[in-house]
Formats: structure tokens, C-alpha cells, sequence
């Protein structure tokens, strides 16, 4: 599979991330260069193998489900580039 | 007094306990050899010169106690991709500007509780993504080691002195360093240089397909990967979950083994750390091979490899032969698909964990007309291309329609590899020994590798498949190439068997001896 400069652009779209028309262009052929040598994978048989969900097989560990951290507000917004009283600022949404 | 900076962490911890050398006076030292070397070398991209000061004085006055940790007084430099209370932590990423998390890892935190003193955040590939520590928003770092040429001079004939001794004359051999500047590998690239050139006793790094081992191999320094699990993800910023450890860079064996211990703990959290006590790594090494059953995997020896590391390979097996162990021809079938797989599933991976950059939380903000483009125009502006190359693959092969046919099958051939080492550890075989790199350390700037992203991934063709298996990995020096530059050897052990590793890679460090840049800089 390849992708063209559309199919770019939609990506970079999905991704967030704003590109030229020459980023756009550039990123088609270093995308197709990558997406050509993971090409080689369709020819493994992967019959009958499930895909890997635990890299250690492990039983996922659980924790009691009560508070164990918080009131931290102000932490939390510390390196935000702006804040209003422990509020995140962002553009206006909603009109 | 002589220079502090070259003593290994374990003489220096001696010399400490003993009271010949104060925490203060090797962070000193430290502090002003990074001074001097840190404009040619570019390894630090923060240095916290109050702050060692201070660990160093609180160090000292405990080991006059004799209370000192097991690394009272030991200055380390810590990868910026660690979380660091109140300190520069970026992943050396735009988009990350003026980060000072109000937390502390929790593999610093162990280190600091030991007694380590931190010298500052060192330099890396930006967000981990790379092989040669030039896609850093820093800069690149420069590999202290440079190749060198053997040439004969012929020594001219003289007189000298009142008697009048002729000296015949006659020819010597001496080493010219060659002036261009070479990549330390990457990610953990100021992690490696600053450990190779004597700027830190150790450091911190990350291997997400081989950052801490290539690095190794290409400054002469010894890294391990220890198994997925063993040590905390918790605080350090997360590139490929699946993938993702920390360990350390360290001037030899020993010194690794003692930073592994510390770093290396059970985390409540961290999910995927394992329950497991973490192990005396030290009390490995010395211990005998003999009827050691040492893998040699036959998918190793790669098209057009370099002489020179088929030589050391050799060189490796005879080594571990001569100290009794057992020597067998494996194979495992699936190490080519490694890379393709590791290039589907990292990327993706990488693309959900760096969706949380988006200039409302932490770091730059780009603003915009509206929400959407403040967010497009903060991404575009704050990851640098390699960045962005990744996020890009890893949001089309998880977008509607081609989720199956990419990260289902890399995920599914993932569980291949991992079943290829089963089957060899089954069979008996103790540890895998392979070639760390296909080459030696490559130029700054290689122009074939900035033109194919594919070129410079295949600096990982033999590390990446035991992040794949999540298996521990060891690089560890084992010669020069004809050029005088450092290359190493790579050792692959079962799940949680580090011992293992450190017990082996000690008999080859005994062989091949330790090996140090002459200084340029």
C-alpha cells in the first residue's frame, strides 16, 4: 500500500499537526519509503497466532479503588502556557 | 590529586566509604570537566550545578556518619526524558518548552534515595526517536571517540648530548585522529558521550529498539535493557509504552550492574512492573561460564555487514568457548520482520502518547483562530520532523481500514519473535550473543541516512527484536574497527536473568579490556 498527497494531507489532519503543501509533498515520499518496507510483513504466516496484548505475562495489577492523591490543582496547571484560577484557558469552543 | 573523573563508580564508592575522597570534591570535578567539554560535545542540555552541590554536601555529611546509600556521592547525569522535580525536562522537544515537572520519576527518585548526586539532563533524540542523537531540538552530541590512521613516521637521525650518540634512526607507528565529528548513536546519545568522555561516573538512558545499547557500542561503554517490567515507566515521558525501559550507561560492567540495582525496583505505579525483588547484580560478576550454553543465531549475520564485526563475533565466541561455555548454532526465524513490526507498532504507539502534546497542559503554544489550528500550528511548530514522520505513520496505520492489516499483523508477528526466543531458551540455550551494531559510530549530518529514514532504522536491525520480546539486553565493548573506533557485542537473556547477562558480559570485558577516546576536546 501507498498513500498519496491526499491521503497525507488527511493524515496530518487526524494528527493535528498543520503541513505545507511542501511538508505535504515530502512527507508522501518518506511515509511511502517506510510504509514500503513494512510491506514485507504480509508475507509472514500468522495463522492460528493471536496478537501480542502483554509483553510479561502478567495478570494486570489492581489497587483498591479509593482516593490516594489530589488537591493539586495548582500543580497541575503549573505548566500550563495559561491559566485563570486553576483553569486550563483555551480558545473559545463553543459559540 | 589525580583526576577524579576517571575513577569507575565502583572505586569511586570505595574511595568514598573510605574517606579519601569527599562526595564534593568528585562533583567538582565533574562540574568543571563538563564546563570545559560541554561546548564541543553538547551533551548536557541542562546543568544543575546548585543542586549537585547540595546532594553532594548532604552526601558527604552522611558518609562521615558511615550511613551512605549505595550510591552515597556518586554524580550521575540523567537522560532528559526522566522526570526531574523542579528541573528541565523537555525529551529535548520544542514542544515541550520550559517543562519543570512538580514530581520526580520514580528511577531518579531510587537513585537520589541511594545517594546519587545529579549533575544535570542530558542530551537526546527528541522524544527517544532516533539512532544518532541529531534530531534533538539541542543539537546534535558529538561522539568523543574520532577514527584514527596508523601511520609510519620515520624517525629522523640525531645527535644528542656531549657524548655524541647517534640514534640510527629507524621507523615508529603512531595514531593520527582524523578531524571529522561522528555520531554517538541515539537515542541516549548524551547519556553515552557524557559516561565515554568522563562527564558523569554514570547515566540514565531509555531503549525503546535500542537506544541505550547502540549508543553504547558506538563510545565504547557498556548498556543494558533489562527485561520489560524490571524497571518503573512511571514519570518518564512515554514514547512506545510496549516498548519503553530505562536502564544504564556505564563505563564498564560493574558500574552497570551497581546502577541497575538501584534503578531497577517494584512500583505500585507502574501496571507493568513486575513483583519481583530486584536482585544483588553485582554479586553476578566473576561468577564462571562454564557449561554456559552460549546461542549463536545463524539470522545475524546481515548482507553486507562490515568484516570487522563478523571478526568480533568471532572474537566473542572464542572468548566465551575458551572460558568453558558451550557454543550452539540457533536460529530464530523472525528476526528480519523485527524492524518492519517495531516500525508499526512504536510509531503507533508513539502517536497516541504524543496526542497529549497539544499546547493546553504543558509546554509551547502556537495560538490560532480557533481551537483546531491552535493545535495544529503548536504541533507543527513543536516536533521536529523525525517526530512528526512517526505520528504520521502511527495515526494511518491505526485509521479506519488499515488497522488489521498493519498493527493487528506486527502485533501478531511480535508474538512470533517472542515465540522464536521461547523456543531457543526451551531448548536449553542460557544467552544469545550477537553484534550490537552493523557498524561503527557514522558521520554527523550522513547524507545517505537524511535522505532514507529506512537507512538510519537499521541501525537497530540487531537490538530491536529483544524489545519486540521484551527480553534484557546488554551491550558490552569489544574491540576497535582498523579506524580505532569502539564496537560492541550484544548479550540477550531470559526474561529477568540480567545475572546472566552481567555474569557474561564480564568475561568478555575481562578478554577484550576496557576502552577510552583520546581526548580532543
Amino acid at each position: 500500500m501507498s498513500v498519496d498527497l491526499q491521503t497525507v494531507k488527511r493524515v496530518a489532519r487526524l494528527a493535528r499537526i498543520a503541513v505545507s503543501e511542501e511538508d505535504a509533498e515530502r512527507m508522501t515520499g518518506e511515509l511511502n519509503a517506510i510504509l514500503g518496507f513494512v510491506e514485507q510483513l504480509n508475507e509472514v504466516d500468522v495463522s492460528g497466532v493471536g496478537p501480542m496484548t502483554s509483553v510479561t505475562p502478567m495478570e494486570m495489577k489492581k489497587r483498591q479503588d479509593v482516593v490516594t492523591d489530589g488537591n493539586k490543582a495548582a500543580d497541575i496547571v503549573a505548566n500550563a502556557p495559561a491559566t485563570e484560577e486553576n483553569f486550563f484557558l483555551v480558545p473559545k469552543v463553543v459559540e | 590529586m589525580s583526576d577524579l573523573t576517571r575513577l569507575t563508580i565502583s572505586q569511586a564508592r570505595a574511595k568514598l566509604r573510605g574517606k579519601e575522597i569527599t562526595a564534593t570534591e568528585i562533583t567538582e570535578a565533574y562540574l568543571s570537566a563538563i564546563d570545559r567539554a560541554n561546548p564541543a560535545l553538547n551533551a548536557y542540555v541542562a546543568v544543575t550545578g546548585d543542586r549537585a552541590r547540595d546532594m553532594a554536601k548532604a552526601s558527604d555529611a552522611r558518609l562521615v556518619k558511615g550511613e551512605g546509600g549505595a550510591l552515597e556521592g556518586i554524580p550521575l547525569g540523567i537522560k532528559d526524558l526522566f522526570g526531574t522535580e523542579g528541573v528541565h525536562t523537555q525529551a529535548c522537544s520544542h514542544v515541550l518548552d520550559g517543562f519543570k515537572p512538580l514530581y520526580e520519576s520514580t528511577v531518579t527518585a531510587n537513585l537520589w534515595a541511594d545517594g546519587a548526586v545529579m549533575l544535570g539532563k542530558l542530551n537526546m533524540d527528541e522524544f527517544a526517536m532516533g539512532s544518532s542523537n541529531e534530531t534533538s531540538y539541542y543539537g546534535p552530541v558529538i561522539n568523543p571517540w574520532r577514527r584514527s590512521r596508523l601511520d609510519t613516521v620515520v624517525m629522523p637521525t640525531t645527535h644528542q648530548g656531549d657524548g655524541g650518540f647517534v640514534s640510527a634512526g629507524g621507523t615508529k607507528t603512531q595514531r593520527s585522529l582524523d578531524n571529522a565529528q561522528l555520531v554517538p548513536g541515539g537515542s541516549s546519545g548524551g547519556s553515552a558521550t557524557a559516561v565515554s568522555a568522563f562527564l558523569c561516573a554514570g547515566a540514565t538512558a531509555t531503549d525503546t529498539g535500542g537506544s541505550i545499547r547502540q549508543p553504547a557500542a558506538f563510545t565504547g561503554t557498556v548498556g543494558i535493557k533489562p527485561t520489560y517490567g524490571r524497571c518503573s515507566r512511571w514519570g518518564i515521558v512515554a514514547f512506545a509504552s510496549s516498548l519503553d525501559q530505562a536502564g544504564p550507561i556505564a563505563r564498564d560492567v560493574r558500574d552497570a550492574a551497581i546502577l541497575l540495582r538501584s534503578m531497577a525496583s517494584v512500583d505500585p505505579k507502574d501496571t507493568t512492573s513486575v513483583d519481583r525483588p530486584v536482585p544483588d547484580y553485582e554479586a553476578a560478576i566473576g561468577k564462571p561460564i562454564k557449561g554456559m550454553k552460549v546461542g549463536i543465531p545463524k539470522e545475524y549475520r546481515v548482507d553486507g555487514m562490515p568484516e570487522e564485526i563478523e571478526a568480533l563475533w568471532q572474537k566473542g565466541i572464542a572468548w566465551l568457548r575458551d572460558a568453558g561455555a558451550e557454543i550452539v548454532d540457533i536460529s530464530l526465524p523472525h528476526t528480519k520482520y523485527a524492524l518492519p513490526a517495531y516500525y508499526i507498532v512504536a510509531p503507533a504507539e508513539a502517536s497516541s502518547n504524543l496526542a497529549r502534546y497539544d499546547g493546553v497542559r504543558y509546554g509551547l503554544r502556537v495560538p490560532g483562530k480557533d481551537i483546531v489550528e491552535m493545535y495544529e500550528k503548536t504541533r507543527a511548530a513543536g516536533f521536529g520532523r523525525e517526530v512528526k514522520r512517526r505520528i504520521m505513520i502511527g495515526t494511518y496505520v491505526l485509521s479506519a481500514g488499515y488497522y488489521d492489516a498493519y498493527y493487528l499483523q506486527a502485533q501478531k508477528v511480535r508474538n512470533l519473535i517472542k515465540r522464536d526466543f521461547e523456543n531457543v531458551f526451551a531448548a536449553g540455550v542460557d544467552v544469545i550473543l550477537t553484534p550490537a551494531t552493523p557498524s561503527a559510530a557514522f558521520g554527523i549530518a550522513d547524507e545517505d541516512m537524511a535522505a532514507d529514514p529506512v537507512k538510519m532504522y537499521l541501525n537497530d536491525i540487531f537490538t530491536v527484536t529483544v524489545n519486540m520480546a521484551g527480553l534484557p539486553g546488554i551491550a558490552v565493548p569489544a574491540g576497535l574497527d582498523p579506524k580505532g573506533l569502539p564496537l560492541g557485542l550484544q548479550l540477550i537473556g531470559r526474561p529477568f536473568e540480567e545475572e546472566t547477562l552481567f555474569q557474561t558480559a564480564a568475561v568478555i570485558e575481562q578478554a577484550a579490556g576496557t576502552f577510552q577516546p583520546e581526548k580532543w576536546w
